[in-house]
């Protein structure tokens, strides 16, 4: 069906003596929602950091666009780097810039574009993410945690990237903020035809934004699939971690 | 070739050709002529894209943009040969159009700004000295309060200041002291050697390192090391909740975090400058040796005859006062720190700035008032 876009092959990651994933392989494909899910600790957004090239691991591949992310040169990780973004837990907005160069900031590095389209672009992308108009010369410390959030969107959205890398991102917020950040991601990845790769262990967000996910169980992956498939997977951990037996 | 065209025609129309790629990288040769056009009262706007292949957001708002605006002038917009996938985008944009005018950006009236950062500077420079009034009240509290219950008295944390601020700054004091000590050597060995009065290099290095140079170079050292380290420890704290968590739990951060501070570096100073001497004056004994031909022992004896008890002492006597001003402001600067981390890297830049300048401000107090006393 649709092209395979992150496969992710029997990566170790080791701290020190301290094995955090053994041997774990999955693949994202292109277009859809991908879930990571796993307790506190798992090494999930650990995984994630390996994907956008944060962190190194121990051996295994792993393979972004039909690249290896582990044997590029310098010059060639730039280019592939142009084609993700991340969006980071806390937001990760550069606190000396206000929202709206915090969005053009990426547009101003690497394109020709003139300033006036950039910040258009900018506030388009600062509309789409929903962020009042009243935040748009605010500086980061002036903006609550789910405005940073969205403000962060914004920014992640900005080059137009094929992936987008989120780090929990509903954390933080309240059940309804969170429900709304669901739905505008989900939306968006429609939209904008994104392939999506998010690490949480939000039920809401399992149950209505996920295409598929995988789970991090001690070290390994326990499951890869669609949650229909997860329901009928018989094992006490999926089914204690998606609680399925609470309603 | 070009990928765009634009032909005006009369009764007020102008047709539009899109060819190949409308995209971040083509955008900026056609930008300007697109914004003539939407400067000018046409009538009607005629785009046609049978021969795009490709279009990305910035396209897509630039069109959007572009029709938007001849809508607003009661014009028509007539879109021909554009594929659903990039209607569907286009019209995206345009549902995400925010316009730059309708915001208000604060801006700067360059007559009446340099007034009211002026006016904002007095303001908060008042606010500033009235928060460190009431730091340096709740810390005197705390210390009287520590006084009566001395079992609340952070040792531990006072003794892991002492190594910290206190022990690891030896290396580099020494290198500063000893360099400083080697310098002045050199250049009075040479003015005093036309004298013939070789032998009071030694009262001239004793008595300026011991009173003066050594306290001022170990408190300056000092400053540089500890006062911009506790700024930002109690700034980074600050930011991370820290020192909220400290006071929901009870516990006071003046305690906890300034009083061991503080009381680290008034014992620790006092060690440092004794050890600043000594290594200041061995430099000065090095260079007496070389240039000037004063033994070691020779240096040692004179020392001993001309070299009061008193000037030992002074330094010795100012450095607590330095250690107290070093700590007090480098954990003032912290707490003053909110929101953003590169307020951090303000207030740690301003508490080494204000630990020197008190130092050398201090120093000259304690000077003049001496020399008046007659000591």
């Amino acid at each position: 069906m649709s092209e395979t876009i992150i496969k992710v092959k029997d990566v170790v990651t080791q701290f020190g003596k301290k094995v955090v994933h053994d041997k774990i392989s999955l693949e994202v494909k292109e277009g859809e929602i991908y879930g990571i899910l796993g307790g506190s600790g798992s090494g999930k957004t650990t995984i994630l950091r390996e994907m956008i090239m944060l962190q190194k691991f121990k051996s295994g591949s792993i393979e972004i666009l039909g690249k290896k992310i582990d044997k590029i040169s310098h010059s060639e990780a730039v280019e592939l780097k142009k084609n993700w973004s991340v969006l980071f837990q806390f937001g990760a907005l550069y606190s000396s810039l206000n929202i709206l160069e915090n969005v053009s900031i990426p547009l101003i590095e690497y394109t020709d574009l003139p300033k006036e389209l950039i910040e258009d672009i900018a506030l388009s992308k600062l509309k789409m993410s929903g962020l009042k108009k009243e935040a748009t010369y605010l500086f980061p410390s002036e903006l609550s945690g789910g405005m940073k959030k969205r403000a962060a969107l914004a920014r992640a959205l900005a080059m137009d990237p094929k992936i987008l890398f989120l780090d929990e991102p509903t954390s933080g917020l309240d059940p309804v903020g969170a429900e709304n950040f669901d739905r505008l991601i989900k939306e968006l990845a429609t939209l904008l035809k994104l392939t999506v790769v998010i690490v949480t262990h939000d039920l809401h967000t399992i149950e209505h934004v996920l295409d598929r996910f995988c789970i991090i169980f001690e070290k390994k992956i326990l499951f890869e699939g669609t949650l229909k498939e997860a329901k009928e997977f018989k094992h006490y951990a999926i089914q204690e971690f998606l609680k399925l037996d609470r309603e | 070739m070009s990928s765009f065209s634009i032909t005006e025609e009369a009764d007020k129309q102008c047709s539009i050709k899109i060819y190949d790629k409308l995209d971040k990288n083509s955008i900026k040769s056609i930008y300007p002529k697109i914004k003539k056009i939407k400067n000018k009262k046409f009538m009607l706007l005629k785009i046609d894209c049978f021969d795009m292949i490709s279009l990305d957001y910035a396209g897509a708002l630039l069109l959007a943009d572009l029709s938007a605006t001849f809508c607003e002038n009661r014009a028509s917009v007539v879109i021909t040969g554009m594929s659903a996938d990039f209607k569907s985008m286009m019209l995206f944009a345009r549902k995400n159009l925010r316009q730059k005018s309708n915001i208000k950006e604060p801006k700067e009236n360059i007559f009446v700004s340099p007034i009211i950062k002026t006016g904002k500077y007095f303001v908060d420079s008042f606010d500033s000295f009235l928060f460190f009034l009431s730091f340096l009240g709740e810390t005197v509290l705390q210390f009287f309060r520590v006084l009566v219950h001395p079992w609340q008295f952070r040792y531990k944390a006072t003794a892991a200041h002492i190594e910290r601020s206190g022990a690891q700054a030896l290396p580099i004091v020494a290198l500063t002291s000893f360099l400083v000590g080697l310098v002045i050597a050199y250049q009075s060995a040479e003015q005093l050697a036309k004298f013939g009065a070789n032998i009071f290099i030694v009262d001239m290095i004793s008595i300026s390192m011991f009173r003066e140079l050594a306290p001022l170079i170990a408190a300056i050292v000092i400053a540089g090391r500890s006062a911009s380290a506790y700024a930002a420890e109690i700034g980074t704290m600050k930011i991370t909740e820290e020192i909220d968590a400290m006071r929901s739990m009870g516990f006071n951060p003046i305690v906890y975090l300034v009083l061991p501070r503080i009381f680290a570096l008034v014992i620790a100073m006092p060690l440092i400058v004794f050890f600043a001497d000594i290594v200041g004056v061995f430099g000065g004994m090095i260079v007496s040796k070389t240039s000037l031909g004063i033994s070691y022992s020779e240096f040692i004896q004179r020392g001993r005859d001309v070299v009061a008890l008193k000037h030992i002492l002074i330094g010795l006597f100012k450095a607590p006062f330095f250690g107290l001003l070093i700590a007090t402001i480098g954990c003032f600067r912290g707490f003053q720190v909110t929101g953003s981390t590169e307020s951090i890297g303000k207030y740690t830049t301003i508490s080494v700035v204000n630990a020197i300048f008190w130092v050398i401000a201090c120093n000259a107090l304690i000077s003049v008032v001496l020399t008046e006393i007659g000591i």
